[in-house]
């Protein structure tokens, strides 16, 4: 096909048509995959115009009336919205207390494991959770937590205390929801923190052996050190991520029982959007959540990359 | 290694002993609490209902059933999504590992003219997306709903397996590409011919990615699909588990409440697939997670 471009990549010339020219075959090979980010990821963002209207599907965008900020006036008076939006900050927190150190941790004590087939054992059973779906996952734990069957309450049962329905319970809601984040990311997050670690010059370790540390000085003097610049820069992306609540995860846990502590963005919008057909007010709700979450995210990774050197991209 | 020799002959202080306890323990009882769910699930799935409603444990099978099993082996329903969800697995990792290296390898070609545009359109995607509704509305416009390719098109490709894929392309050195274009050689064949077998482990990577997502998917069959014959098996098995759960007020239709024993056994045929490819898995999504924690 190319028997008169021998070189293999010619350098840029001035020129738009010029360059369609010369590097045709480039930007023929990128058509399809530029066509999807087009098509099903700027496609929906011009449907976040019908946010500033009153959508009708039969209308279409074009045909509907546009009514300006009335869903963002309506989104800060709606008690729903309030309370969902509180649930959202509430649940990431809590998960940004319990499951952002946990996989640390387990990388420090993968790290002191000396017992290299235990080790090995320990990590691939705790990376499977990572690789089933949330459905599964909340069928196992639902199971798991069953007030007739369930361990826990067996353990409950035979101290002579009540059984908890956890799962249904108001009070315990987030925290399945926490737990069983836990239980499906911790061996997961620890790669990225073991990764680190095994960079570390062993030079380090002798010389800290030298001056008289023992292993618990050696976690504190050597390992942590180490660990610290990927820790702040995980710790600042995921505080970016606090608004981007997991569906998958809140949806197959919830129940109409636990809407008032465990309702989240998403499932809110799932439930007005698609189930009442309140298209227009949810995508308002849906752009307000990414706006902010946008800038966190962006704000974040500028903070990250003024720490150590270490941004997004 | 080197420390671990001398350590030795060194006594065990008790400071060794207790750093020992903590990440044993810690590591034990995280091990202890994965494997205990899963172990019950086992469990139930092959026990009889007398079992199952008793009170006690059920981490160890005392009397096996297989009823449950038999009970989803005649569940039509459940295996036709199976077949329907290895379509879309197949069908969505090829399309998607050939759309990622088509698009990923004029990218790594360092002088592209516009390529920081490309890139800044493709990175944007990532941070920000239109939402739940937008994209629904986009779909049902499109004529997507209710067709198997609703499956593929919309979770074709993914900007991270496309950075992870372009970042690696570019390390691969451009005299291998001018050598074989000297010969005559197109930029296909250079892809296909000389790219593709030198980029083993990322293609291995991205391809188990999107296998495990299309596997695992199941929002975008409760969004788009409304006809029976097209679900898939994460979304047969959810509507199997929630049946008869707690306040689950659109059931009313059909009163055929699931046994706890069938449940089960669906959840554990629904693991085979993952568990079968899991030390694939476990090695290239190690290898990935990593290559892309360092190149970000």
């Amino acid at each position: 096909m190319t028997k008169s471009k021998k070189k293999a990549v010619p350098s840029p010339k001035k020129g738009f048509l010029t360059n369609m020219k010369i590097y045709k075959e480039y930007y023929i090979m990128l058509i399809p995959g530029l066509l999807f980010f087009l098509i099903f990821c700027y496609g929906p963002m011009y449907g976040l115009l019908i946010a500033f209207q009153d959508y009708y599907p039969l209308k279409g965008i074009h045909g509907s009336e546009w009514v300006g900020m009335k869903h963002f006036l309506k989104l800060f008076s709606d008690p729903f919205f309030l309370s969902v939006f509180r649930n959202t900050i509430i649940i990431s927190l809590y998960k940004l207390a319990v499951c952002f150190p946990a996989p640390i941790l387990l990388c420090l004590a993968l790290n002191e494991i000396k017992h290299l087939k235990f080790k090995k054992l320990a990590q691939s059973v705790s990376y499977l959770p990572h690789f089933v779906s949330w459905v599964v996952v909340s069928g196992i734990i639902i199971e798991f937590l069953s007030p007739s069957r369930g361990p826990i309450n067996i353990l409950l049962q035979n101290l002579g205390l009540e059984p908890i329905f956890f799962v249904a319970d108001s009070r315990y809601f987030r925290g399945v929801l926490v737990l069983s984040d836990l239980w499906k990311s911790i061996g997961w997050g620890s790669i990225v923190y073991l990764a680190a670690v095994t960079s570390v010059d062993p030079t380090l370790y002798e010389a800290a052996e030298m001056d008289g540390a023992g292993r618990i000085g050696k976690i504190i003097h050597v390992t942590l050190p180490a660990l610290v610049p990927i820790i702040t820069v995980m710790l600042i992306m995921e505080s970016g991520k606090i608004l981007n609540d997991s569906f998958e995860q809140v949806y197959n846990f919830l129940t109409p029982t636990t809407y008032s502590v465990g309702d989240v963005i998403s499932t809110f919008v799932y439930r007005m959007g698609i189930q009442k057909m309140q298209y227009s007010f949810t995508t308002a709700v849906d752009l307000f959540k990414n706006i902010i979450s946008f800038a966190l995210v962006m704000l974040t990774n500028y903070v990250a990359g003024k720490t150590n050197d270490y941004a997004l991209w | 290694m080197k420390a671990s020799k001398t350590k030795k002959h060194r006594k065990r202080s008790a400071e060794d002993w207790i750093v020992d306890i903590l990440s044993y323990g810690f590591t034990l009882i995280l091990v202890i609490s994965i494997c205990l769910p899963f172990m019950q699930v086992i469990t139930i799935s092959m026990s009889p209902a007398s079992v199952v409603n008793a009170t006690g444990f059920h981490l160890i099978p005392t009397k096996f059933d297989f009823s449950g099993y038999i009970e989803i082996a005649n569940n039509d329903n459940f295996w036709h999504s199976y077949l329907i969800t290895i379509a879309r697995t197949i069908l969505g990792t090829t399309c998607g590992v050939l759309v990622t290296m088509l698009t990923a390898y004029p990218l790594a070609k360092t002088n592209l003219p516009y390529r920081k545009g490309l890139m800044m359109f493709v990175v944007f995607t990532m941070y920000f997306s239109g939402g739940m509704i937008p994209k629904y509305l986009l779909i049902k416009n499109l004529g997507l709903t209710n067709k198997f390719l609703v499956y593929i098109l919309p979770c074709l490709i993914t900007g991270f397996a496309l950075i992870i894929t372009r970042n690696f392309f570019m390390g691969i050195p451009a005299a291998l590409e001018e050598s074989a274009k000297i010969d005559g050689a197109s930029n296909m064949t250079v892809l296909f011919r000389i790219y593709l077998p030198l980029s083993a482990p990322v293609v291995a990577t991205i391809s188990l990615w999107y296998c495990v997502q299309h596997w695992n998917s199941w929002m975008d069959n409760m969004l788009y699909v409304t006809k029976n014959g097209l679900y898939v098996l994460q979304y047969v098995l959810q509507t199997i588990l929630t049946n008869g759960r707690t306040a689950d007020m659109e059931a009313v239709t059909e009163v055929i409440v699931h046994t706890e024993t069938m449940k089960m056994a669906a959840l554990i045929l629904s693991l085979i697939p993952i568990v079968c490819t899991y030390p694939f898995l476990q090695k290239y999504f190690v290898k990935g997670m990593i290559v892309g924690s360092v190149k970000g």
